[in-house]
């Protein structure tokens, strides 16, 4: 299809990222799933985890920290809490908040143990897509 | 005539004046800074919010969440946001008078008012016109977080759902540019526009085409009151970047008057100054002249 979609990532901290997009992929609260063009209206709560596009031969990736994609036939808008470009992630930050989490997790007193969960996971994918980034 | 000595008295007081406006000059165009930088990341995020929600919200079935049901007009809330502090010129006068003049006419078209506040000036303001607020919020000025934002969305949220109040409005100045404010009068509940439930209730609802992930009751749980949350947040960040602008502009005009003030004044110390002289002057040739005589 000739169509492109209009990719739009917003969090309270900024406009994260704004482009004309061949199809993207996402991590649904229910599940991963991707968009092309003429994707029929469609509104999902979005996890902590990775946003993957294709633009022409590039690809780019996006750490999505929980929110909301709307999705229409050729926009997509998608609401983070926060979001990171892969090549903004701090990635030593990451690796230390993932072995902060980690510890704490082991330890498993006194903590409360979503919101380390959510640290893990959060510092997990971070490190991941950063990885992405020096494979490319 | 003033003597020389209180002019230059009141020279010095201007002067002091003038250090004074200019320091808090600074000071507000440094706040403002900060509080723009925060404002302007934020607005492209509150905007697609409320266009997402504008959207659902005029395809969504009334009655899928309590924040989406429309009843009959009684009660409006006013919530009104305006500063702590004085010193920043018409800011707080526009805003307040833009209010009194809004909740004026919904009295007059019947409705009951419930009015709650955010700042010292508006408090002030409505228990002298003896309107006192339900809910006061002071001491957010300057230091705005996202906590506060929740805490008024919540207490907003569990009004409109108890069936106190029917309707929600905010006024508050919206940051136009440094040198303009913008009175902002919005409806922030019921969600969604009225215009077009008229001809929906005729139609019937339209529940679009929509996919919802999870199910649409647990989309909008999550969704809705943190759309509240955002447009309250987004008002105050707006109301506080508009008040430091107010200031700055404010205080620039005082400092630029004490100036004038100086000027003028300085004018006025010289010319007692040299009559002072001429009179010594004319003094010392009399006496003089009184002695040659003899």
């Amino acid at each position: 299809m000739e169509n492109k979609l209009r990719l739009q990532i917003v969090s309270p901290y900024g406009l994260i990222f704004e482009d004309d997009v061949d199809e993207f992929a996402a991590a649904g609260s229910e599940g991963d799933f991707g968009v092309l063009p003429g994707h029929a209206p469609f509104l999902t709560g979005l996890k902590i985890g990775m946003l993957s596009y294709k633009k022409g031969n590039e690809a780019g990736y996006i750490f999505i920290n929980r929110g909301f994609a709307e999705i229409g036939p050729d926009k997509v808008v998608v609401l983070a809490d926060s979001a990171e470009k892969a090549e903004d992630i701090d990635t030593e930050r990451a690796k230390a908040a993932m072995k902060r989490a980690e510890e704490r997790l082991k330890k498993a007193e006194d903590i409360d143990f979503a919101r380390a969960e959510a640290a893990l996971e959060r510092a997990t994918i971070r490190t991941q897509i950063a990885e992405k980034r020096t494979m490319r | 005539m003033p003597t020389l000595r209180d002019l230059r008295k009141k020279i010095k007081s201007i002067q002091s004046t003038k250090k004074i406006t200019k320091a808090m000059k600074m000071v507000a165009a440094a706040k403002l800074r900060r509080v723009q930088d925060r404002m302007l990341n934020f607005r492209p995020y509150a905007i697609s919010m409320s266009s997402v929600l504008s959207d659902l919200a005029a395809v969504a079935e009334r009655q899928l969440h309590p924040l989406l049901a429309v009843r009959g007009r009684k009660t409006v809330e006013v919530l009104v946001i305006t500063s702590d502090k004085g010193l920043c010129g018409a800011f707080n006068t526009n805003i307040l008078r833009a209010a009194a003049n809004y909740i004026e006419s919904l009295k007059k078209e019947g409705f009951e008012i419930s009015l709650s506040v955010v700042g010292r000036k508006a408090r002030d303001y409505f228990r002298r016109r003896n309107l006192p607020a339900r809910k006061i919020w002071i001491g957010l000025s300057g230091r705005i977080a996202y906590t506060n934002a929740q805490e008024i969305a919540s207490e907003l949220i569990t009004n409109y759902v108890s069936e106190t109040v029917d309707e929600v409005v905010l006024v508050y100045n919206e940051f136009k540019s440094l040198a303009l404010q913008k009175i902002s009068i919005v409806r922030l509940l019921p969600l969604g526009k009225l215009e077009s439930e008229k001809g929906q209730s005729e139609v019937g609802p339209i529940t679009a085409d929509f996919l919802y992930e999870p199910v649409v009751e647990a989309l909008f749980e999550m969704l809705l009151p943190k759309h509240i949350e955002i447009q309250v947040y987004r008002a105050l960040l707006e109301s506080s970047a508009a008040e430091e602008a107010a200031r700055m502009t404010a205080m620039e005009n005082a400092a630029k008057n004490c100036e004038d003030l100086i000027q003028r004044v300085t004018l006025l110390a010289n010319k007692v100054r040299q009559a002072s002289i001429t009179k010594d002057l004319m003094d010392i040739v009399g006496g003089v002249e009184a002695l040659k005589v003899k």
